[in-house]
């Protein structure tokens, strides 16, 4: 076989990597934070199916013990690899626990600026500073619009 | 290398996770997360991982749906209309070729000579038998050799579970403000709706069961069955409302159950150092049989699982659609 086919056998490491940029530029791109959450959803999905398919034999099963009699073990059966389901199992649970609490912080977000829109929640804190430094609100609209433009 | 249904979902999921990033509707967007999540767990039983894909199922397609509805209930559904970022895609794409630049050198996929399965894998196929005896390895790895770990994925889950409530629930207590949101009028009128959740309910909850008890044997275990219970009483709050589960488990219960279970997980652990072996070694619970031994305290520390698991997914519920009166009340900036 040429080299480019035996690297065809990469393809897992491929999709994955793409799945894990698809979930990273959600983080990046995105201003409303729940976006950003469910691309960080979408990105530790890509981590732990990295993790699961290298635990993968070709022609294995399920690691669970078959009997062939109660007690004896069948002979020459294969099993994938346990180690990484293990880890990765407890990894989605711990996951959804995190998400919770970034949902959380974004309801609370929500209820204290009014949006989740992460360029307006920025504006509105700017405002309030221009605000304490005894600007009017005339004046610190104006402001912020003169570093809207330098950016 | 053959062309596999595995390729054909991972293009599904690809698919899925580009139209949730386009989706500007965030509720068709949550949806469309757990019909990324369901294709995930088809993807994770190919690779026979069937304990990652019983896990996926209920907390990806079933319990992380409902918070991310459970949030958008509190906040507009429409996404802001924002440029497309070209920096963004410039970081992405340099990264992602960065990245497959560094899988040349990896094994391929299934290779059975993967430097993944040398190590300590072999340890757990061939002696988890004899040492442990249960035909789940993955139970044997998870509560007996990792049993640190898994205690310490405990820990977090209760940690994020305080987490949530020290964010949400503090000011004002749920009692005074029951909320009627959440629980929306018209889906307590719907007769299909009623009857089936309630022909549902009793079958959700004993499956919950038995995937606790049957984790030794087959796929499930203390974390797939906290979820699965919890959805359970989540299926009734979201039918008949959160008052009505108030009155089956009040909330100050369901917090207090949080740290029971990781107590009792703990406990199983100190009670092993007292009888004078190593932290959670299960030998010490049946010096004269450790086999028997180990069946006991991984039965014992995948129910302290299953304990905190689900009490801290109820609690999160709890406390997301308790917040539902206050956030609307809340004056607009």
């Amino acid at each position: 076989m040429s080299p480019f086919l035996v690297s065809l056998g990469l393809w897992n490491y491929w999709l994955v990597v793409v799945l894990m940029m698809v979930g990273l530029y959600l983080v990046i791109a995105k201003g409303n934070l729940v976006k950003k959450l469910m691309g960080l959803n979408i990105f530790q999905g890509a981590v732990i199916m990295l993790y699961v398919s290298m635990g993968k034999v070709s022609g294995g099963t399920a690691p669970i013990f078959i009997e062939s009699s109660p007690g004896e073990l069948a002979e020459g059966i294969v099993y994938s690899n346990p180690l990484p389901h293990v880890l990765m199992l407890t990894a989605i649970v711990v996951g959804v626990a995190t998400t919770a609490v970034g949902l959380a912080l974004a309801v609370r977000i929500r209820e204290a600026y009014g949006t989740v829109e992460e360029d307006d929640v920025t504006r509105i804190q700017r405002l309030d500073e221009l605000h304490e430094i005894g600007l009017s609100a005339r004046d610190a609209l104006r402001e912020l619009g003169s570093e809207g433009e330098e950016e | 290398m053959s062309f596999s249904i595995e390729m054909i979902l991972f293009g599904f999921l690809l698919v899925m996770a580009v139209v949730i990033g386009k989706q500007r509707n965030l509720f068709a967007a949550s949806m469309l997360m757990g019909i990324f999540s369901l294709i995930a767990a088809g993807l994770f039983s190919l690779m026979d991982a069937q304990d990652v894909a019983f896990t996926e199922a209920s907390v990806g397609a079933g319990m992380s749906t409902v918070l991310f509805l459970a949030t958008l209930a509190l906040m507009p559904n429409e996404e802001k209309e924002r440029k497309f970022s070209w920096s963004a895609l410039a970081v992405v794409t340099v990264t992602g070729a960065a990245l497959i630049y560094g899988t040349i050198d990896m094994p391929l996929y299934g290779d059975p000579l993967a430097p993944v399965h040398q190590h300590i894998a072999t340890h757990f196929l061939e002696d988890s038998w004899t040492e442990i005896g249960l035909p789940n390895i993955v139970t044997s790895v998870l509560a007996s050799y990792r049993g640190f770990d898994t205690f310490g994925e405990l820990a977090v889950v209760f940690t994020a579970g305080v987490g949530v409530t020290l964010i949400l629930g503090i000011p004002g207590g749920y009692t005074d403000e029951v909320s009627p949101t959440g629980n929306p009028v018209h889906i307590n009128e719907m007769p299909v709706v009623r009857a089936v959740s309630k022909a549902l309910l009793p079958f959700i909850l004993l499956f919950a069961l038995y995937v606790q008890a049957h984790g030794d044997f087959g796929p499930g275990g203390g974390f797939q069955a906290g979820v699965i219970l919890a959805t359970g009483y989540i299926l009734y709050a979201l039918v008949w409302g959160s008052t009505e589960l108030e009155r089956v488990i009040p909330r100050g219960v369901v917090e207090r159950i949080t740290s029971v279970g990781v107590l009792f997980y703990g406990g199983v652990g100190v009670f092993s150092m007292i009888s004078g072996f190593s932290f959670l070694d299960y030998s010490a619970i049946d010096p004269e049989h450790p086999a028997h031994g180990q069946h006991l305290g991984i039965f014992l520390v995948e129910l302290g699982v299953g304990i905190t698991v689900s009490a801290v997914m109820i609690v999160i519920y709890y406390v997301f659609t308790a917040r539902g009166v206050r956030g609307l009340l809340e004056p607009e900036r």
